[in-house]
């Protein structure tokens, strides 16, 4: 079995100095008072002043060639750059999916006139992206989409819904996973597209889907017959499925699936006395472990490899971990949560609790991921 | 490396599956394993060992752990041949085993030294031509005939006995030993303990994969059944994740930096990792599996007796916590990450 192969990483001494470099930086930050400290920034701490900084420094993008404004890194660097900025709980939403997802897939799927167009400006952190795939009945089951893309003389025209679409609101560009062809008995996973839409669009309806504590981060998006044309279809029309699971393995493994809380694991540790050590001890040996897990994917990617199965083992450990950090901070530290604290444990204590669903939610939920490794071990 | 390691997990693991035994100690895979030369790897060559690092002989305990193989090699290798040679000893052929003993009596006389006192639960110690012990600032080395054991074991069969000593060593037997000694014994131990764990681990869930795919119940293999299929995929999830944990922490074994929460973080996956797929792989084995006719007890056994050795994870836990409270916040993150501020 291919799992069985997966061995540790040893950075090289190079990134080593680039975690130097990117530590001295938010050092620099947070002396400033330029950004504050909270959990779950990569999806609640929208700022574009701050991702503009980082792209000046060549931390957006980092794989893209250098014609494109990137600095043809490998999957390590970004594990070094993404992790410093999440265990800093720095505000990196404006840029993530940008980075993460559409950066990449672009560069592998799109044309050369795509990549000139796009890829500098998420270099540059200026250009930020959303994208569209769950639909009010689709979540797990991806591949039951049903907004449609009719083809026209001038290209496609785009019709239905997207929910839970993280910055549609704010973003500048967005990739929308539509039905090409109708679902066939045999092959669901034939007939998917993906459309590049510039935002605003006057025929895409934007509405906010508030989560629980009020925060807007998801967005409904309503798309009314959009013509998309040809020159903005990114890759194969009905190649989609394959596009959008390309980038799993790196979506699901990185390290946001381990750290959403660890600005407050980080935050509580003076509140914790001697008679914590051993609940404290365990929290951490377990995101030791997990990070060598997650950087060992990485080591896979970087060698051109897309460990799936293994990245949804390290997802569903990872985000089981990230609640496990809230209860070992709740009973050790024994205050009431509150948002709006001063107190920096108290308030992060509160952004974690109320963000703790989504954990085992976004990005495939941890069932379907055990299903997925299952599959993998020959008994589904 | 990678190559190396490979060549050697793969003729390790023929070893094993031709002298597969259920002894309490299995001579001839020993035998065929000191011919391979894996009975002292990560041992000085100039020291009468076979060279290597620690990664590697971590990456034969997993081999050796999978097949539940009876031979003191994690003894052997990583504690008593590097305790010697670290005293500056040559290490003598055969099986050895080691053990801190904090109780013992030492009387210097004129150009020898008497020893008195009793070590408990060591290791192997029936089954080993030599023994070695660290006392205080002293590394003793002892004939299997020079002292007395009374048999104990452990949860699987494997000899853990207490040993008496009332014997006279001669000067060249007591070895002074460099400082820091005893915390490297411990990493040591604990590190092979885990390596141990993730193979026996891994062969847990094989067995539990076979069997869910071979019993029928309602008509259907019990894993076309989600309930047993999230069991599995939890058990994969703790193997690769103790798997993982244990080959980093062997490499910052080597490297010297860092190894003081890797070795601790890495026997406290290791030690929950062996409880939670010893618990899952019994659930999906059925009363089959609770019985004596069954292989699976070959191997839950020992994760649920090697878990406890060699520190668990709540000692581990509370070490490696104290670690962390003694740096201070700012260093939390630099900890996880290896490296320092």
């Amino acid at each position: 079995m291919d799992l069985w192969n997966l061995r540790p990483v040893t950075l090289p001494a190079e990134l080593e100095g680039l975690r130097q470099e990117v530590r001295a930086f938010l050092d620099e930050e947070l002396a400033a008072g330029r950004f504050s400290t909270h959990c779950d920034q990569w999806l609640g701490g929208w700022d574009a002043a701050f991702s503009r900084r980082l792209g000046e420094r060549g931390w957006i993008g980092m794989a893209f060639p250098a014609r494109y404004g990137g600095r043809a890194a490998g999957a390590l660097a970004r594990f070094v750059v993404t992790e410093e900025l999440l265990a800093a709980g720095a505000p990196v939403a404006a840029h993530w999916i940008a980075d993460r997802q559409s950066g990449p897939g672009l560069l592998r799927f799109g044309t050369e006139e795509q990549k000139q167009t796009y890829l500098p400006g998420i270099a540059r952190g200026e250009r930020f992206f959303a994208v569209g795939l769950s639909e009010p009945d689709t979540g797990s089951d991806l591949a039951s989409v049903r907004t449609r893309a009719t083809r026209v003389d001038a290209g496609w025209r785009i019709s239905g819904t997207k929910v839970w679409t993280s910055g549609a609101h704010l973003a500048h560009t967005l990739v929308v996973l539509a039905r090409t062809a109708p679902l066939a008995d045999g092959d669901r996973h034939a007939g998917l597209g993906q459309f590049i839409i510039d935002l605003p669009h006057p025929a895409v309806h934007i509405r906010p889907i508030r989560l629980l504590t009020g925060e807007h981060h998801f967005n409904e998006v309503v798309l009314d017959d959009v013509l998309v044309a040809d020159d903005r279809v990114l890759g194969e029309p009905g190649d989609g499925w394959h596009q959008v699971t390309s980038e799993l393995a790196m979506e699901r493994s990185g390290p946001e699936r381990i750290l959403s809380t660890f600005p407050l694991l980080a935050a509580a540790v003076p509140s914790l006395g001697p008679g914590g050590a051993s609940a404290l001890g365990g929290t951490v040996a377990r995101l030791w472990a997990l990070r060598q897990l997650s950087l060992a994917v990485a080591g896979r990617l970087e060698a051109g490899v897309a460990p799936a199965v293994e990245a949804a083992a390290v997802k569903d450990l990872g985000t089981r971990f990230e609640s496990t950090v809230i209860d070992l901070v709740r009973t050790l530290v024994r205050v009431e949560p509150d948002p709006g604290a001063t107190d920096e444990v108290t308030r992060m204590l509160a952004e974690s609790v109320l963000h703790s669903p989504g954990f085992t939610l976004r990005g495939g939920t941890n069932e379907i991921l055990r299903g997925v490794v299952a599959r993998e071990l020959g008994v589904r | 490396m990678n190559d190396i390691i490979e060549a050697l997990e793969s003729s390790v693991r023929a070893a094993c599956a031709k002298h597969a035994a259920e002894a309490t100690w299995n001579a001839p895979l020993w035998t065929a394993l000191e011919e391979i030369g894996v009975t002292t790897l990560a041992v000085l060559e100039d020291r009468g060992g076979s060279g290597g690092d620690v990664a590697t002989a971590v990456a034969v305990l997993e081999t050796l752990g999978e097949h539940a193989a009876a031979v003191p090699v994690a003894e052997t290798a990583l504690l008593a041949g590097w305790l010697l040679a670290t005293a500056g000893a040559p290490v003598p052929a055969g099986p050895l085993t080691a053990a801190v003993a904090d109780r013992l009596e030492l009387t210097p006389g004129a150009d020898d030294v008497h020893v008195t006192g009793t070590v408990p639960r060591v290791p192997w110690a029936r089954c080993a031509e030599h023994l070695v012990l660290l006392a205080g600032e002293q590394v003793l080395l002892l004939r299997r005939d020079e002292v007395a054991v009374r048999e104990g074991r452990n949860l699987a069969g494997e000899p853990r006995d207490d040993v008496v000593l009332d014997t006279t060593l001669p000067t060249d037997r007591v070895l002074e030993a460099v400082p820091g000694l005893a915390t490297g014994l411990g990493r040591r131990a604990a590190l092979a303990r885990s390596a141990l764990i993730a193979g026996a681990a891994r062969r847990a869930l094989e067995l539990s994969i076979t069997y869910a795919g071979e019993r029928e119940q309602f008509g259907r293999p019990i894993g076309r059944f989600q309930a047993v299929q999230q069991h599995l995929a939890t058990m994969a999830g703790e193997v690769l994740l103790a798997k993982v944990a244990v080959e980093a922490a062997a490499v910052a074994l080597d490297q010297g930096s860092g190894d003081e929460v890797a070795v601790a973080a890495a026997k406290t996956v290791a030690s929950q990792a062996a409880g939670v797929v010893a618990t899952l792989a019994h659930q999906i084995h059925g009363a089959l599996g609770y019985t004596e006719e069954h292989p699976l007890r070959l191997s839950s056994t020992r994760l649920w007796a090697w878990r406890d050795e060699a520190g668990n994870e709540a000692a581990w836990s509370a070490s490696l916590g104290g670690t962390v409270l003694a740096a201070g916040p700012d260093e939390l993150w630099p900890l996880v990450t290896g490296g320092t501020r």
